[in-house]
Formats: C-alpha cells, structure tokens, sequence
C-alpha cells in the first residue's frame, strides 16, 4: 500500500531517531559490518537500478563501489537500500545508510536544515521539459496554460512553479509519485509536458513507446548539482567519500584507466606515483590503505569510463559530458590536487 | 451480636484499591516512556542539527496545487497549501461516503432479491470488487481514463457545452448572478420546512391517524422554492461556456480524471462492503416480523420502511461506520494516481521543509480528526436508533 510505503520509513526514522545514532566514527563502523550501507535510487536507469541480472548498475552505483573499494579493496562490499524522494534523507539522517548517492541536488537547505554534508558532485543537472514532438511546442515559453506530469518530492515542483511564476505563464500540475506511473500518464497523453531532471527526461524517453515522437526543449530551468552525501558532523567519514569521488575524476585528468593502471604504477611521473600510492601519504592522511585509489580505478574504473557505460553516448541515454568533461575540456569536473 | 467494628482489609489485599494502585502506576509509566522519546528525539534531532517545529507553516509554499477548493498560488503559505490538501481530501471522501452509502445499499438489497438474474449479478459484483485490491483498482480506472478518453483537442462533445477529454469533464455553469444566491437561500428555507412539516404530520397522524402525503409535498417545495425564486429574481440564462484555448480549456467547470478515478475506485470498491453489511442487517431481523406486517395489511413500502428497517439499521449502523472510516483512509491513495490530497501535499512539504516527523504527525493527526468525528456522527445517529429500553 503506498500510504505505508510513504509513511512507514518516516516513523521507523523517527524511531531509529530516538535510539540515538552515532555520528562520528562511520568508518569504523562500516569495517565492523564489512560492507558500506548505500542509499540509491533503485528505479533510476543509468544512476541506480539492478540490470536484468540483478546487478545493480549507474553512475551513483559506481560513487557507491568507489567508497567500498576505497575502504576494502573491493567494490562488490556495498548492499544497497532503494529510496525514494522522499524517505532517503531520513533514511541518511536515521543511520539506517552510510552514504547516499541517489542523484540528490545539492543545496543551502539540506545542507543546513536537514544535518547534511554533500561531497563532490558526480553529475552536473539541470531540470527541463519533456514534450510531444506533434504538440508542436519548440520552447517552455510557449507552454502556457499547460497540464505538466511532475515526479513529487524533489526540488522539480518548486522549480517549475518557480519559473511558471517568472514567466507569468499557468500551469496545472499533476503529481504522480510513482516514477513508472507518472510516464505511462505522460505517454498516455495525460499532459502536456513532462518536467524533471535532463537525465531523468533521457531515461523516461528511452523506455517511451516511440522515443523519437519526444523531445527535450532546449530549456534546463534549474541548476541541479547531484553529489552522495553524509551525515554531517564525522569529517573523517566526509573525506573518505569525497576523495572516493574525485579520485574518478583525477584518474581521468591523469589518463589513467583500469584498462593501464597496471602498467601505470611503473610510471615516473610523480603525480601518478601519490595518486596511486607508489608514494605513500594520501592513504594515512585520510586512514586507508596506500591503495585505495588504486583500487577504486582498477575495480571501478574512471570518470569518464563510469559516465560512458551507464549515461554515455552509446547507451540508451545517449548523454553527451556537457557540463560534466574535466574542466580543461570545457566541462566543470575539477579535482584538487592529490598531495 | 458482634459490635465490633469490621476489621480494616489490609491495603495490598483491598482489590478496589490495588486497582486504582496498578492504574496510577500505569498512567505514570505511559507518561514516562512518552517523556522519554519525545525528549530522545528532540535531543537527537538537535545534535544532528536538524531543526524543529512548525515555523515552516508561514513561509511561502513555492508549488503549485493541481485541484483546489480555495483560491491558492505558489505564493501562497506552507499552511494554506495544506488546507488546500485537507479540503481535497474532505471533498472525495465525503462525496465518497454519500454514493457508496446509496450504492452500497442498493446492491445489498439487490443481493437479497427474489430475481434470481439481479441476485447473482449483485453477488458477482460484490465478490470480484471485494477481492481486487483497491490500489489496482485505482491504477485501473485512472489508465481506463488517460488511455481511453482523447485529447483537449479532439474532446468528445456529447452535448453542447460539455466535453470530455483526458483532462476531465468539462461542462459550462451558469455566469455567476445574484439570482443564484437567492435561489441557494430559498433552498434552505424549503429545507427547513420540510422538517416542520415532517414533525407536524408525524404528530398529526399520531393524534389522528390521517396520514399527510409527506414525500410529495417535500420533493414539491424542494423542487419549487428555489425556482421560482430564481424566476422571481429575473431568470439569468446566461452561461459560462468552456471553449478550447491553448493546450486547455477555459471557462466553465472541469472534474479531473484524478479525481474521477479515485472516486469511482473508492465507491466501487466500499461499496461492496457496504452491501454486505446492509445485507446482514436486513436478514438480521426475523422472518416473523415481515410476515406480522403483512398480515396486517402494510404495503411492502411500508414493510420495509417501518418494520424491516428500523430494526436492520440497529445491526448496520456500527460496521458501516468503519466502512465510512475505511474510504476516509485509503483516500490517502490518491497520491498513486495524482490527486492532490493531504498526504500528497504533506509529502511535497515534508520534501521541501525537510519536517518529516512534523509533517508525519500532521497527516495522523488529520486522519484521526476525520476519523473521530466520522465516528461521533455515527454514534449519535447509532444512539437515537438503538433500542430504546424501558
């Protein structure tokens, strides 16, 4: 039943609230159990849904791997919860997860309000439009008066009254909570557009009966910086997820793929010997093994090894880098020197 | 004799006072264990700095409400968006109740038929609806709608002024005129004197034994007051037609399919409870009466509304009412099917706030108003038609 879906975590994290959790120590915790607890979005394709296999596969699954391979020298130590909009920040806040990389946005109020603390983002997004292409609407200014399906319990709601009201445009939301549901409704003509996440917009337009009757206008209302998080207050906790994250990126920056890394630990340049522990010190300053990073790029791979076989061109998502190439190629991913 | 006073029970034996011991010591464990969560949580929340409170309610909302009752913008506030949602939900469960009490009655009755086609059809019904879950039943009618029904564009128009679409049932209202509101007063005037009437022939019959032709009369004012006042008041005709415009209509009134589905899910699905109810509560009462009453010579109208009944509503009124609280609660299933009812818009508000416990306690707290004052209602009407014993 849904309303116990919806309702039954929010009580248990209450509950789980009252048993007091702890804050510090998530690491020694996590090697305790011998696996990282993550949060994921389960439904998502190419950022967090099982394959016919029931391997789970995406973009955050691999943020996910990357922590565990940090931590255990083995990206196969995660167990992931399904969440949805709604239930994963209690489920974060409540300890029932370790980390969550369910394509959240990054902002002020979570930040603050909600206890927590978003590392580096691993995908830049931006909500737009969804439309039938035989509606013959070819920008969102032209969308008033529309009927527009929107997926409730994320930041899309505010963000598409927000720009209805700038745009002194009307519109008529219906609200469907079931991410499935809502796209039947959708395709089945129930409104006129449909308004999410770009990313969100590609994997809703993939699995439409006819993709190519749909298209995404050129509109991207929003800022979305989707990032794992974690609860605030365990700093050492934070570090480890972060650098987990953009150990990706400077992997990609330094051209080293899970294909090379072998033969990259017999390279000379000394960047790539500390990024990948020949030269010990990035290991102890965050409290891991000197081959952490080696490990996430061997098992996980980089960056862009990750985003091209979950988002890439050549899957059903067909999403270009955009804003998510390294920064030296027009892009905003940017990782501190590791050292 | 024994003068002797009798002798004083010692305190641990006396059971009327270990009683009322066990009693406090009940009240003040529940109060300690209630202390000891709220205090818990509010400790918890405060270190994982997460804030508290109902402060959010003032602040402005920033989402739009698909269907409402009252005036409602995104500027509007986090509390008026929510009473947006409350009046949602109030108005599909109470409509809800109305039919399904109608319906529900009907099919019980029909179940209970000598025509043996409308006995079995009755029970079909009765047994399949009973049995499909009603969260598949709502997914079913919402699809039968946004699949079967055609575009804005392409609206069915049955009959002028009304179209049917995707988008709901749209059909012209008369432009609002002063004539309108003295018709809607008039109305209640006729109301209030049916119920004098009723009273006053109730007592005449009593006293004389002639019977006053009630239901005519009633249905004949009902009908005639607020018309003629209306003609009175100059017979305004004209009317706000809808007519397409953009990606919608504009103008007259429009029923969502959202909230279409969930109703006729709702109805459908209680309905056949309520039917099994009715059904028990007529066979509840024995054969004898029925034929007591028609030995004497009632009219089977007058056997049903003057024996059978009176007596069956003594055995329906009590489970009916938890089948009235039953739809009350899986309203809250509309947030599957896109109705904006008070759980849909908590939700969106415990998303955005970040409040969920909050939030969470609200949407208990709501349900359980409904639901205590349904059950208040019920007992009243239970209480002035129980038995009354001398």
């Amino acid at each position: 039943m849904v309303q116990f879906e919806r309702i039954v975590p929010a009580v248990v994290a209450a509950l789980c609230l009252t048993a007091g959790v702890a804050v510090s120590g998530t690491l020694a915790d996590v090697k305790t159990k011998g696996f990282v607890q993550a949060g994921v979005n389960g439904e998502l394709f190419g950022f967090g849904k099982p394959d016919e296999k029931g391997v789970w596969k995406g973009l955050d699954v691999d943020a996910a791997r990357a922590v565990a391979a940090a931590i255990f020298g083995d990206a196969e130590k995660v167990k992931y919860t399904p969440l949805t909009a709604k239930t994963r920040f209690t489920a974060l806040q409540s300890g029932e997860i370790d980390v969550l990389t369910r394509n959240a946005t990054q902002t002020l109020g979570r930040d603050t309000d909600l206890g927590l603390d978003f590392v580096q983002v691993n995908y830049y997004d931006g909500q737009g439009f969804l439309v039938p292409n035989k509606l013959g609407v070819k920008n969102a200014k032209a969308l008033d008066g529309a009927s527009v399906c929107v997926l409730p319990g994320t930041t899309t709601e505010q963000n598409v009254a927000d720009y209805f009201r700038q745009n002194k445009l009307k519109m008529n939301p219906v609200v469907i909570e079931n991410n499935a549901e809502l796209a039947k409704a959708f395709f089945a003509g129930r409104c006129d557009c449909l308004t999410s996440d770009a990313s969100q917009l590609a994997g809703i337009r993939a699995v439409a009966p006819n993709p190519a009757d749909y298209s995404i206008l050129p509109e991207i209302i929003s800022k979305e910086p989707l990032a794992p998080a974690v609860r605030h207050g365990d700093n050492q906790w934070k570090d480890i997820v972060n650098y987990a994250v953009l150990a990706m990126i400077e992997a990609e920056e330094l051209g080293i793929t899970s294909k090379n890394i072998d033969e990259m630990m017999t390279s000379t340049n000394p960047v790539v010997q500390r990024f990948l522990g020949v030269t010990p010190g990035n290991g102890k300053a965050l409290g891991l093994d000197e081959k952490w990073a080696y490990n996430i790029v061997k098992q996980v791979g980089n960056y862009s090894e990750s985003f091209e076989r979950n988002v890439g061109v050549s899957t059903p998502l067909m999403l270009k880098r955009g804003l998510n190439a390294l920064w030296n190629q027009g892009g905003l991913m940017y990782s501190p020197p590791f050292k | 004799m024994d003068t002797t006073a009798p002798e004083q029970i010692p305190f641990l034996r006396d059971p009327a006072k270990l009683a009322i011991l066990y009693q406090c010591l009940t009240v003040l464990g529940v109060g300690l264990l209630s202390y000891y969560l709220v205090h818990n949580t509010l400790a918890n929340l405060e270190r994982q700095s997460i804030s508290t409170g109902f402060g959010f309610f003032g602040k402005e909302a920033a989402f739009e409400i698909g269907e409402k009752l009252i005036s409602y913008s995104a500027a509007d506030s986090y509390s008026r968006a929510l009473f947006v949602g409350f009046l949602n939900t109030l108005i599909v469960s109470f409509i809800g109740i109305v039919l399904t009490i109608i319906f529900g009655t009907i099919l019980g009755i029909a179940r209970l038929s000598t025509n043996w086609l409308l006995a079995k059809l009755s029970a079909i019904y009765i047994e399949v609806f009973q049995d499909i879950p009603i969260l598949l039943q709502l997914f079913f009618w919402y699809a039968f709608f946004y699949e079967m029904l055609p575009g804005p564009r392409q609206a069915l128009n049955p009959i002028s002024g009304l179209f049917l679409c995707n988008r709901g049932l749209i059909f012209g209202v008369p432009q609002s005129h002063v004539a309108y509101l003295y018709a809607f007063v008039a109305l209640g005037v006729a109301c209030l004197l049916i119920i004098f009437l009723r009273k006053w022939s109730a007592k005449r019959q009593a006293a004389t034994g002639r019977i006053f032709p009630i239901v005519r009369v009633s249905f004949a004012l009902f009908i005639s007051f607020p018309l003629i006042t209306w003609w009175l008041a100059g017979a305004p005709t004209a009317m706000n037609v809808p007519s397409l415009s953009g990606f919608n209509f504009k103008g007259g009134l429009s029923i969502s399919p959202e909230f279409t589905a969930l109703l006729l899910g709702l109805v459908l699905y209680t309905s056949a409870f309520v039917a099994e109810v009715v059904r028990a509560g007529i066979q509840s009462v024995g054969k004898g009466q029925k034929e007591a009453a028609m030995s004497i010579g009632l009219k089977p109208a007058h056997v049903l509304n003057l024996v059978i009944l009176p007596q069956a509503l003594r055995v329906i009124v009590p489970p009916l009412t938890s089948q009235m609280l039953n739809l009350t609660k899986n309203s809250s299933l509309a947030v599957a099917i896109g109705y904006p009812d008070f759980v849909s818009v908590a939700g969106t508000t415990i998303n955005q706030t970040g409040q969920a416990i909050e939030g969470v306690a609200l949407i208990m707290l709501v349900y359980l108003a409904f639901s205590l004052s349904t059950s208040a209602i019920m007992n009243w009407y239970n209480k002035k038609i129980a038995i009354v014993e001398r």
